[in-house]
Order: structure tokens, then C-alpha cells, then sequence
């Protein structure tokens, strides 16, 4: 018995001393500067992509990028538990955020198309049309022009920053019809490529050959577009930080803001840089030309 | 009315019937799941680090992140969820008291994890200051999986013969001493049902950790095993999405144009990995059992 | 002399070993079931404080909140008060777990009985393992699944999107098939030998053992197992908001796109800001949901004390 406490003793005594052994030789570099970013999924690629670069360049500083949802990071950001909080949405569009303590970085700008299964047969509608069908006045694609199979329609969750952008811009302001609600992209995507009769709305790096992107009054949704505000189903992608940001919170957003991942980052992964726009749009939804666009 | 015999074998051939296609459905979902997974298999795969929006993106990380997370998780909540049950099994009186707690514990398992991992993001994660880290997910985990555990362990303690109680009482020994040395060894292998059913659930759990181990997986650096290095394998303070997350993370908002291949390889790998997971449980606990009861 | 009497009476008053190991037992294991009781009474605090804030704080009758059919917590309606009528989710969260525990049930305890009392070697060797794989694979697969096999099934053979309660019905049965099974099985196995000796000695066939001694005897155990496989379909969010359909109205049939208090409360949380209404309300369907549980819970008891054996 007093043998095996023995051994008991020397086990623990190694394990104690193995671990002030890690401690005292950890990389000390390691335990420097580190912040964190929680929001948005849909924005959590490009920060999280450009997070790994910075962290590559600058040894020593650790860049945590989360999900959570847009809610969460102007929560988060609100509450001062995070350093960052990434949104779909301009920060003044929820009532019960105080956006005028929080500081707006633009980092980019995402495109917003309708997409409809293949088999109606419809890649054009207009304003009017798009309504109606959103607001459950027409039940069945024959009434716009396409085969008859009764409209299915797809909504992202309320409060989603894509569905606001679209139902502002895509729908004029009008309420879609309560309907199938999903939280993602994909999942949106797949539904739509599957039901026959689906339309739904993603961003443009979504679409892809399951499914059809549809032209608004004639007019695509490309890039080219969105620049010049003929495409109007567009938002800004947002970093918020409570106050002016310092440190390493300012370094890496004027590392994201930088032509190094604008010119990067931001493309490859399907967004637009707000320097190609021709636009700039307020939390109003108010349109100004910009003067000599690059 | 039927003649009991003929009943009999009316009802054995029923349960056959039933039995059968219980698992015939199982088995087409597990041959569903590895046949569209299998082919996506490679070494490269299981060991690369994923890629945010480039194809051949691996799942290496995440998948020893499933592990390290569940024998965190493990470590933690099966001595409370086992302790717990031997108080109600051995010296809980039979009141309302008693019925109450069982009751909370069972309403608690039909919360949405989601909740429990809003929770632990609140709790964890913000007011204890743990961050986004293995260990807040390892808690959340245990709140989610303390329920089931406890009830298992309880209902296996239950199932071992009271002769068997009787007879440790019998020879002279404390009720504490009955329960550790005679029950306990002679239910091994039924709470290793309750534990490999319980590491199920914290191998495929996504939503409790999206808000507390995070979903971000930090490259990791396989040579460092010094528990308070960031890039290290053994620190628990380091974000770590599993491999579940991951899935969850690439059917969602995945842009990667393999998303649907790396899901589906994803999935098989989960798969085996439990699998694996299974058989090994077993395997120690049938040798744990014969040295305990020298069966 | 007066000296050893005193020693022993010493050794004798004293706690022998094994009595300190029973008290030290007794109290690691007491505070380890203080420590869950902490954690459930906190959860349950947690969601009652945020749930109940909609009613406290955000002043929404709680009759407006149990009986309203429309559910759009963002939006006011006419009288300037906000939608928030979690009518069509409770009925979907009842229906939808009603029907998969109806369904799994049978399923279940049958299988359990084959691999307990039929043929056990065959049950441990496969179905067994089978049934401890499916727990693990995570919600979301199960939802794809459901997605590109039940959902187009059921468009084929009952028309519609193939979106509703029937397809979650279908998706949530494989989904708590396991658990029910293997807890059924350790209910089973907690039958003493003896009862089903003593029932064939006395003449009654395999079938009869089963059915009036060793259900009869597990009916405890059976319902735990029940319980909880309900209580999974209940909290299940992921999968069944992929084929529900996941549209906040009332469910007019099985095969119309309809909602559960969990698929609502998934896709909504991470896009509501803390301590809005809309975020209030979404807790407060949390808080349905625990109750509901509770009762269903009592309900199952109260037949699984009816069943038992006298």
C-alpha cells in the first residue's frame, strides 16, 4: 500500500514539474497581443482568410475570427467583449444598438441576386413582378411568363443582413409573406436547386450552376453593375469597433482595408472593393455619386 | 382467439420483421454516408489543414480537435456524471425531493444545444473570461451531456442483481465500498454503452460549440507539445472547431468549390473515427471488466 | 488497567476505515449531484430570466404570446403591438414530436426486445453497434439526408414542396431510433432473471413472457427511454429545420411547410441583438419549450405508473 503511494507521489511530482517546465519555456512571443472578431458568417471567410495573412506577417499576433451571427457581433461589440464585431448590416438599421458609439470600417461590398430553380424557365423579371411574387400575389410561375409550377418561396431568417438588403432594395421596402426561413447561404442554395419552384436570394458568390441567377428589369446581376448602382440589391460588408480602435484592432483593419487584401482577398472571394464603387450609400439607403471613380 | 402458440410465433415473427428493418433503415444511412464519403478519402485530406475558399482543403485539425475535445469533455463530466449517479442510486431517498432533480435532468436534455452553447458563450466564454477555446467547449459539452450520462450510469447501476449488493453488504462492507467494488466493476460494460453513446453525441454536436469552441481552426503545429504554446495540440485555450462544426460551417457559408465533396468525405470520417472510438471503448472495457471482477 | 479500558473505548468510538471511505463517499457523490442540480437550476434561471423578460419588459401578453398565429417580432401590427404569436411553432414542436416518439416507439421496443430476449448474440453483434454509430453522426448530416432523400420522396407521393411535418416526422424517427433502442435495452436487461424463469415454468409461452412479465416489469425504464428520445426530438434544431420547411405558420397538414419552437429559435438567435424583443421572444420560445417538456415528461410517468407491474 505505501509502495503504490509512493509511486503515486513521484507520478504527480513529474507531472507538477513537466508543467512549470512547459511554463517557464513557452514561447513567450506567442502569448502577445491577440483580439478577437465574432459576427457575421457570411463576412467570416474574407476576415478570417485575411486574419491568417497578418498573422503570417506579424509574428506574434494571434487574430480569433468567429461566426455567431450579425446579432451576436453587434452585441458583442456593444458590450465591449470583443474587439471587433463583424455585420451585414449598418449597425444604426437595429433599434437597440447605440450605433453612434461605434466606429464604421467598410470593407467591402456584396451583390445580392434572386436565384430560382432551373426548370421554371425564368431568368428575367421586373421590380413589379419580383414583388408580387414575394408578397404571395401571384402563386404560380405560369403568371409571370414561366411553366406552371406553383412558386415556392425561400426566405433567409429575420434580422439575416441579406434578407434586409433585399427586401430594402430587391422588394422596394415591401415585407416578404411569411414563408420557409433558412439561416445560410447554403442551405438556401441546395433547397433552391432542389424544389422545383424555389426562389430564394444569395449573394452573388453563391450562385453557381445548380442554380438560376435572374436579370431585374433587364438588368444583370454582374459586378460591372453594382458599381454603378444599375444593380440596387447591394450592402456593405462592416467591421465595428467600439470607439476609435487602437493597436492591433486599427493595424488589421487598415490591413483589410489595404490594397494588399482589397485587391486580393476581397475579389477571390466574390465581393466587390468599396474603391471600384461609383457609389456611396448611406444608412438610409440615400445614394451619392463619388466624383473620380478608380 | 388465437391459441397462445400460434400467437407466440405471430408475435416472434413480428419482432424479427421489425427488428430487420430497424436495421436495414440504419445500415442504408450508413451505407449512404460512407459511400458518398469514401471515395473523397485520401491522406491528404486527413491531414491537411483546411482552406477557406480554395479546393483540397483537408480536415487534419479538425478531426484531432474532435478527439481532444471529446476526451476533455470526457475527463470532466463523466467523474460528476458517475459520482452524481451513485448518489442517486445508493443513498438518495425515494422522496419528492429525489423525483424532482431526475425530472430537471431529463427537461434539461430536451433543451436545444443551441441554448446551452448561447449559454456557455455568455458564461464561458465572455464573463469567465475563457474565450473562444477548447475549454469553454469542453463545459458546454458537460452541460449538455451530464443529463443523459447521469441517467445511463444510474440505469446501469440499476440493472446489476441485488444479490449482488446483498451479498457485499453481507460480508461486512459500507454501502460505499458495495457500490465501488461490487456494483461498479459488474457494470462496466453497461455504462460503456451510456459513455460511447454520450461521446457520440459530443462527436457530432455542432451547434453547442459554434459559440464556444468557435469555428476557426488555427493551423496547428504537430511538434510543439507544450500545453501553453498557442499553436500547440495540447492547449486547451486555443480556439478549435471540430470536425462537426466543420461540416456544419461548409454546408452552410462554405464557398470552397469542393464544399460538397469535403462535407460528404467529412462525414465518412466522422463515421469512422466513431467507429473506431467504439471499438477501442470496448476493448478496454472488456479487459477493465475481467480485471475488476476477474471474470 | 483504567487506561487500556480507555484506549479501546477510544478504538471502538472511533470511525473504522471503511466508515470514513463511506462518509467521504457520500460526500464526493452528494457534491457531484449538487453540481449538476447547479447547472440545470442555472440553465433553467438563465432561459426563465431572459424568456420572461418579453412579458416584464417588453409588457407582450402572454395570452397574445400562446394563442397569436403570426410570428414576426420585428414587425408591429395594426394596434402597434408587436407579432409575436408562438401558436404555429408550439404546434409544430408537439405535433412533430408526438408523432416521431408514436412512431419510434414500436420500433424501438421491438427492436430492444429482439436483441434482449430473442436472439442476443445476433443484437450484440450488430445491431448494437449500428445503433451507438447513428448517435453520432451530427444533425446537420442527417438534415442532408433528409433533404435529398425524404423531402423529394415525399413531393412524389403526397404532392406540395415535399417541406413539412411529415418529412421531420420521418428524419427525427432515424434520429432518436437509437437512443430509445439502447436505453430500451439496458430497461430490458434490468429485468431479473428469475421473472422470466419463473413465468416459462409456469407454463406461458415466449410471447407471453414477454409481453405480461418482462414490459410489464421494464415499463419504468421503457418510459425513461421514451422520455428521452422525445426529449432529443424536441431540442432537435439543425435537421428538422432543413425539412420542415422551417415557415412560421400554422401547420394546416402534415405535408405543409411548417415550424418547431427549436427550428425558429436556431435561425433566428444569431441574427437578433441581446436584449431586443425579438431577441427576448426568441428566449421565451426556449421557455415554452421547457415547460413543454416538463409535461410531457409528467405525462409519460403518469402512463408508465399505470403500466407497471403490481
Amino acid at each position: 500500500m505505501s509502495k503504490k503511494r509512493w509511486w503515486q507521489g513521484l507520478g504527480l511530482l513529474i507531472i507538477v514539474g513537466l508543467g512549470l517546465f512547459a511554463y517557464q519555456t513557452r514561447e513567450v512571443s506567442h502569448a502577445g497581443e491577440s483580439i478577437t472578431a465574432v459576427g457575421s458568417t457570411a463576412l467570416q471567410p474574407l476576415v478570417e482568410a485575411a486574419g491568417e495573412e497578418y498573422t503570417s506577417d506579424h509574428l506574434g499576433t494571434f487574430i480569433n475570427v468567429q461566426g455567431g451571427g450579425t446579432g451576436t457581433g453587434l452585441s458583442q461589440i456593444q458590450e465591449g467583449a470583443v474587439q471587433i464585431g463583424n455585420s451585414d448590416l449598418f449597425a444604426g438599421e437595429q433599434k437597440s444598438i447605440r450605433a453612434d458609439e461605434l466606429v464604421d470600417h467598410r470593407v467591402a461590398v456584396v451583390g445580392i441576386t434572386p436565384i430560382i430553380n432551373k426548370k421554371v424557365g425564368i431568368n428575367n423579371l421586373t421590380t413589379a413582378q419580383l414583388i408580387q411574387v414575394f408578397t404571395g400575389k401571384v402563386t404560380n410561375w405560369k403568371q409571370v411568363g414561366g411553366a406552371n409550377v406553383p412558386i415556392v418561396l425561400i426566405n433567409r431568417a429575420q434580422g439575416s443582413g441579406t434578407r434586409a438588403t433585399f427586401e430594402q432594395f430587391g422588394l422596394a421596402g415591401h415585407q416578404s409573406k411569411t414563408s420557409q426561413e433558412q439561416d445560410s447561404s447554403g442551405m438556401v442554395r441546395q433547397i433552391v436547386a432542389t424544389t422545383p419552384g424555389a426562389i430564394s436570394y444569395v449573394a452573388f458568390s453563391y450562385v453557381n450552376n445548380t442554380v438560376q441567377d435572374v436579370a431585374l428589369n433587364k438588368v444583370a446581376p454582374t459586378e460591372a453593375n453594382v458599381k454603378t448602382n444599375d444593380w440596387k440589391i447591394w450592402s456593405y460588408e462592416h467591421l465595428y469597433t467600439k470607439g476609435q480602435p487602437t493597436g492591433l484592432t486599427k493595424d488589421f483593419i487598415r490591413y483589410v482595408q489595404s490594397p494588399a487584401i482589397q485587391k486580393t482577398l476581397v475579389r477571390q472571394l466574390g465581393y466587390l472593393s468599396p474603391d471600384q464603387m461609383k457609389v456611396e450609400r448611406n444608412v438610409d439607403g440615400q445614394i451619392k455619386q463619388l466624383g473620380g471613380a478608380k | 382467439m388465437m391459441n397462445p402458440k400460434t400467437q407466440n410465433k405471430v408475435a416472434i415473427g413480428t419482432l424479427y420483421g421489425v427488428a430487420g428493418l430497424v436495421v436495414l433503415i440504419l445500415l442504408a444511412l450508413l451505407g449512404y454516408i460512407l459511400v458518398s464519403g469514401l471515395p473523397q478519402l485520401s491522406w491528404h485530406f486527413l491531414t491537411a489543414p483546411a482552406k477557406a475558399f480554395l479546393k483540397g482543403g483537408g480536415v487534419g485539425v479538425q478531426l484531432y480537435n474532435s478527439f481532444y475535445l471529446l476526451i476533455l469533455a470526457m475527463l470532466i463530466s463523466f467523474p460528476i456524471a458517475l459520482g452524481a449517479a451513485i448518489y442517486l442510486y445508493e443513498y438518495a431517498k425515494d422522496n419528492w425531493v429525489t423525483t424532482t432533480i431526475r425530472t430537471a435532468i431529463e427537461i434539461l436534455s430536451s433543451l436545444p444545444s443551441v441554448v446551452v452553447g448561447l449559454f456557455g458563450f455568455l458564461f464561458f466564454v465572455v464573463k469567465l473570461r475563457l474565450g473562444f477555446s477548447i475549454l469553454s467547449g469542453a463545459f458546454a459539452l458537460t452541460f449538455f451531456n451530464l443529463p443523459l450520462l447521469t441517467r445511463s450510469i444510474e440505469d446501469s447501476l440499476r440493472t446489476i442483481d441485488t444479490t449482488q449488493r446483498e451479498g457485499g453488504l453481507a460480508l461486512g462492507l459500507s454501502r460505499w465500498e458495495t457500490v465501488t467494488r461490487v456494483i461498479l466493476p459488474a457494470a462496466v460494460p453497461s455504462i460503456l454503452t451510456g459513455v460511447i453513446l454520450s461521446a457520440g453525441r459530443v462527436f457530432g454536436e455542432a451547434a453547442a460549440l459554434i459559440y464556444t469552441a468557435g469555428q476557426s481552426a488555427p493551423a496547428l503545429d504537430f511538434t510543439d507539445w507544450n500545453p501553453f504554446n498557442i499553436s500547440s495540440p495540447l492547449n486547451p485555450m486555443r480556439p478549435a472547431e471540430t470536425l462537426a462544426v466543420h461540416i456544419w460551417k461548409i454546408n452552410s457559408e462554405g464557398i470552397m468549390p469542393d464544399a460538397k465533396a469535403i462535407s460528404s468525405g467529412s462525414s465518412a470520417v466522422l463515421v469512422l473515427a466513431i467507429l473506431l472510438f467504439n471499438f477501442a471503448a470496448r476493448y478496454l472495457g472488456k479487459r477493465l471488466y475481467k480485471r475488476l471482477t476477474s471474470a | 488497567m483504567m487506561k487500556s479500558t480507555q484506549q479501546l473505548e477510544q478504538q471502538l468510538k472511533r470511525h473504522s476505515k471503511a466508515a470514513k471511505l463511506e462518509i467521504w463517499g457520500k460526500v464526493v457523490s452528494f457534491s457531484a449531484l449538487i453540481l449538476i442540480v447547479a447547472v440545470v437550476v442555472g440553465i433553467i434561471g438563465f432561459v426563465a430570466s431572459k424568456g420572461l423578460a418579453t412579458f416584464f419588459t417588453n409588457h407582450v401578453s402572454l395570452w397574445d404570446f400562446l394563442s397569436g398565429k403570426s410570428w414576426n417580432p420585428g414587425v408591429t401590427d395594426a394596434n402597434g403591438k408587436p407579432e409575436v404569436g408562438a401558436l404555429p411553432m408550439i404546434m409544430g414542436s408537439f405535433l412533430i414530436t408526438v408523432l416521431s416518439a408514436i412512431v419510434a416507439t414500436p420500433f424501438a421496443i421491438g427492436t430492444a426486445v429482439f436483441m434482449n430476449e430473442i436472439s442476443p448474440n445476433k443484437g450484440a453483434k450488430i445491431l448494437q453497434p449500428v445503433t451507438e454509430l447513428l448517435v453520432g453522426i451530427p444533425s446537420v448530416v442527417y438534415g442532408f439526408i433528409g433533404l435529398s432523400v425524404v423531402v423529394p420522396a415525399t413531393r412524389a407521393i403526397f404532392g406540395g414542396s415535399g417541406f413539412g411535418i411529415l418529412s421531420g416526422t420521418c428524419v427525427l424517427f432515424v434520429m432518436i431510433l437509437p437512443t430509445v433502442t439502447s436505453m430500451s435495452v439496458d430497461a430490458l436487461r434490468a429485468v431479473p432473471r428469475y421473472y422470466r424463469e419463473a413465468s416459462l415454468a409456469l407454463g406461458a409461452t415466449q410471447w407471453q413472457t414477454i409481453y405480461k412479465v418482462v414490459l410489464r416489469a421494464a415499463t419504468p425504464g421503457l418510459m425513461t427511454a421514451v422520455v428521452f428520445g422525445m426529449a432529443r426530438a424536441f431540442g432537435e434544431a439543425l435537421a428538422v429545420q432543413m425539412v420542415i420547411g422551417n415557415a412560421a405558420l400554422m401547420p394546416g397538414s402534415l405535408v405543409d411547410p411548417s415550424s418547431t419552437l427549436t427550428s425558429v429559435l436556431t435561425t433566428g438567435i444569431g441574427n437578433t441583438v441581446m436584449g431586443s424583443l425579438q431577441n427576448n421572444a426568441l428566449w421565451s420560445l426556449a421557455l415554452v419549450l421547457l415547460l413543454m417538456s416538463l409535461v410531457f415528461n409528467l405525462i409519460v410517468r403518469l402512463i408508465g405508473r399505470k403500466g407497471r407491474l403490481q
